[in-house]
């Protein structure tokens, strides 16, 4: 009798515990406001210039074309000659040429942005973020880590300064913010609108 | 004030400046290599550049202090360098210069290109040199010197 009491006990504290793991797991509804919060950072200047459609990035914060031509190249990383390294060094200089490991542009596959620079929808780089076979075969795992550790993502919320002094704007959200809300929404499964 | 060891042009160099100051710089008044030019001096124009660890490189932008180990080649070296060679006789032959400021910058550009090009296009030049600037519009000479390089090249031709 002791021992089926102390059983059935243990069975309602596991359930108990099942129960509040669940519970503690973001709804959908969360991480689409998670989701949204995400979005305002990937759609800020300093991350939406290189995530760019055409052949060349923007710069500013009025995202103009990148000025002395510079072009894509095959691999994002500029042409023979003049190549995003020719000026991007590996960090910020104090010449005001910003600079982050691997300096170069997204992958076609992750444009966010129409050719003629307008943003597109929260639901649509949402999907093309989520889309494993265009963004790197990343899972939302991956995408988490990517938005923790990527040294262009990092540089995004320490982009230093321009060459006369003025620092550049910053992303809407702090990058601890920026991971909190990607792991809100990986949690959530990774919800799109 | 730092101290600061590069390689320039194959030879250790030490220099002690303060940690901002751009290669340019460096290169022009400490180790008194002036045929890099100053231009603009943000990036522009391109008179400035130089190969850094094999890229063609804007030393008017690049503090000192981000240099590390890579090995820094200027227009000094390249008629010791084959490809650098082929070009120079290339401008030569073709009278590119007139005022000759930028074509230092040209120079280590054009080379950097035919470096990883064999046989660079019209397209493949004008966005590879693009970037580099000449106020006395010698770019048709420019661009049929780097073809008659990079044809000279194909055949194999050193000095």
């Amino acid at each position: 009798m002791t021992r089926g009491i102390t059983h059935i006990g243990n069975i309602l504290v596991a359930i108990a515990l099942s129960v509040t793991t669940l519970a503690a797991a973001p709804s959908r509804t969360e991480g689409l406001a998670a989701w949204q919060q995400v979005y305002s950072v990937l759609t800020h200047p300093r991350c939406i210039n290189c995530h760019t459609a055409t052949n060349h990035p923007d710069q500013g914060d009025d995202r103009h074309r990148h000025v002395f031509n510079v072009v894509r190249g095959p691999a994002g990383q500029g042409v023979p000659g003049l190549q995003c390294a020719t000026c991007h060094q590996r960090s910020n200089a104090s010449t005001g040429i910003p600079g982050a490991p691997g300096w170069r542009l997204a992958p076609l596959s992750m444009q966010w942005q129409s050719a003629d620079g307008r943003m597109f929808s929260g639901a649509r780089v949402c999907r093309s973020v989520t889309n494993r076979s265009t963004n790197g075969h990343l899972d939302g795992p991956a995408l988490l880590e990517h938005h923790a550790q990527a040294p262009l993502v990092r540089w995004a919320f320490e982009p230093g300064h321009l060459p006369y002094g003025n620092a550049f704007t910053v992303p809407p959200l702090t990058h601890e913010a920026f991971v909190s809300a990607t792991r809100i929404w990986v949690e959530a499964g990774t919800p799109c609108p | 004030m730092a101290t600061y060891t590069i390689t320039v042009n194959g030879q250790n160099r030490s220099v002690a400046v303060d940690p901002d100051t751009p290669l340019l710089w460096v290169l022009r008044e400490e180790l008194r290599l002036t045929g890099t030019k100053y231009g603009c001096g943000v990036a522009a124009c391109g008179a400035c550049t130089v190969l850094a660890g094999g890229i063609p490189t804007r030393s008017c932008v690049l503090p000192i202090s981000l240099v590390g180990a890579r090995e820094v080649t200027t227009i000094e070296a390249m008629a010791h360098d084959a490809v650098g060679r082929v070009v120079q006789d290339a401008w030569v032959a073709t009278d590119v210069v007139q005022c000759g400021y930028c074509q230092s910058g040209q120079i280590i550009t054009a080379v950097a290109l035919l470096k990883r090009v064999n046989n660079p296009d019209d397209t493949a030049i004008e966005q590879g040199m693009g970037a580099n600037l000449c106020r006395c519009g010698t770019y048709v000479r420019i661009r049929q010197a780097i073809k008659t390089a990079a044809q000279q090249l194909q055949q194999g031709r050193t000095r």
